[in-house]
């Protein structure tokens, strides 16, 4: 059991895209909060912040979810994936490359949410449908509205991949 | 937004969960995984003295066979039950509700049992469990019960569940023999809350009777309910059947009325889901 007082600080200790990062976190601070304001990293934006514009979605062992709905002290000794882990050695992954290719941003604010979901999402159905696809992106909201570039993108590279 | 101050409590076990419900009952929110809750507090629409998290208790995560179904844990993750053989082997109209459950995104961390305890008129795993006639397990400090999903939900965001009660696990009925299932829903945007939803059982013997039916309502009225059809069994199992007793379920309902969609609009709802679902579980029943 681990128990918090409103307005105390807790040593929080994750490993983002590969290192080991630690910082302290209240029980209210949001996971999103905690890597932008504390691990300083900035590529996750925050929109909505009620958990509907998915712009704040990260990696969390595994699995894209919404970090804005997760408190950073229920993630100490997790694995995270941020969009700044994506790239390897300054070289874009294919699925960054294909949305470079497929004019797939535009004003890129939704990016870095929508690199996670989708990265995910080829992991664990390789050879998507573009219904399929669609749906994943139901979860994420472009405000420019940009959404054919990023389908096409997206079956670009699962098609690159099989 | 941020959530306001609380002390967060961390449960490891289940009975830690339970000496934390009873130490706090109402003065808590419990944590599951956080789609509807997270909100609530980012908003400040709830300010709990305490948030009792109950993800790390491993035995609420899982999905096990039970003697005539299934029973998922409280924590068990939506993408675990949609990704489940024994839930699309033994329980298809979970199956088939469960993609039009939120989003990917969302459905990677949202519970089983949150669903249920957040009681969104709405929502879709609510109205599965009452479709089924399921059930579900609920625990305090020294003490156990399983309630009825007829009996579970009483209102818009309001269940049965007391102050110290957690609830553990939900109870599915699994398929019966000669029974066809089907669910489908009507939202603005893909993922988005439904206006109106429905999921139906029919039973339908060799001679292409009905011999048993239900038809589960969700985002109509403030709860999510089984129409009473009972005058139907014995009827065929037709299209014609189907449309008609959509159309006598539509004129029970007491739909809401909201600035958006309207009572009429949302009883229209009905007779048209209504019939889809019940006209495509009898096609399946014979199948």
């Amino acid at each position: 059991m681990l128990r918090l007082k409103p307005g105390t600080k807790q040593r929080v200790t994750v490993t983002v895209n590969g290192t080991p990062r630690g910082g302290y976190a209240e029980s209210r601070t949001l996971l999103s909060d905690f890597l932008r304001h504390e691990l300083k990293l900035f590529g996750t934006h925050v929109g909505c912040e009620h958990g509907v514009c998915g712009t704040c979605t990260v990696d969390v062992d595994g699995r894209a979810v919404r970090s804005c709905l997760r408190y950073a002290v229920q993630v100490d000794g997790a694995e995270i994936g941020t969009v700044e882990g994506l790239a390897e050695n300054g070289t874009l992954s294919p699925l960054q490359e294909a949305f470079r290719r497929h004019h797939a941003l535009q004003c890129g604010f939704c990016t870095a949410g929508i690199l996670i979901s989708a990265t995910q999402f080829l992991e664990t159905n390789p050879n998507p449908t573009e219904d399929e696809v669609r749906d994943m992106l139901s979860g994420h909201i472009c405000r420019c509205t940009g959404y054919e570039g990023m389908v096409r993108a997206i079956l670009d590279v699962a098609g690159e991949a099989s | 937004m941020k959530p306001a101050p609380f002390e967060y409590c961390r449960a490891d076990t289940l009975d830690e969960a339970l000496d934390l419900m009873a130490e706090f009952g109402s003065d808590a929110s419990v944590l599951a995984g956080g789609m509807s809750l997270g909100p609530m507090l980012n908003m400040r629409l709830a300010r709990p003295a305490a948030v009792i998290d109950i993800n790390p208790v491993g035995e609420l995560a899982g999905i096990g066979a039970a003697e005539d179904g299934i029973e998922t844990g409280a924590v068990c993750r939506q993408v675990d039950a949609l990704d489940s053989a024994l839930v699309r082997e033994r329980v298809p109209l979970l199956a088939e509700a469960l993609p039009f459950v939120g989003h990917f995104q969302t459905r990677n961390r949202g519970t089983m049992g949150g669903s249920v305890c957040h009681a969104d008129p709405s929502a879709e795993i609510p109205l599965t469990l009452i479709a089924l006639d399921g059930a579900v397990v609920l625990q305090r400090k020294g003490g156990a019960r399983t309630a009825a999903a007829n009996d579970f939900f009483e209102g818009i965001f309001a269940t049965a569940r007391e102050p110290d009660e957690l609830v553990t696990a939900l109870r599915w009925p699994g398929r019966s023999a000669d029974t066809g299932y089907a669910f489908d829903e009507i939202a603005q945007r893909r993922g988005d809350f439904a206006i109106g939803a429905a999921a139906a059982a029919a039973t339908v013997a060799n001679d292409g009777t009905v011999t048993a039916l239900a038809l589960g309502l969700g985002g109509i009225e403030d709860r999510p309910r089984r129409a009473d059809l009972s005058e139907f069994v014995g009827a065929p199992a037709v299209p014609e059947t189907a449309a008609e007793a959509a159309a006598v379920a539509a004129d029970r309902v007491d739909p809401i009325g909201d600035p958006k969609v309207s009572a009429a609009y949302r009883r229209q709802l009905v007779r048209v889901l209504g019939a889809r679902v019940l006209e495509r579980a009898f096609e399946r029943a014979g199948a």
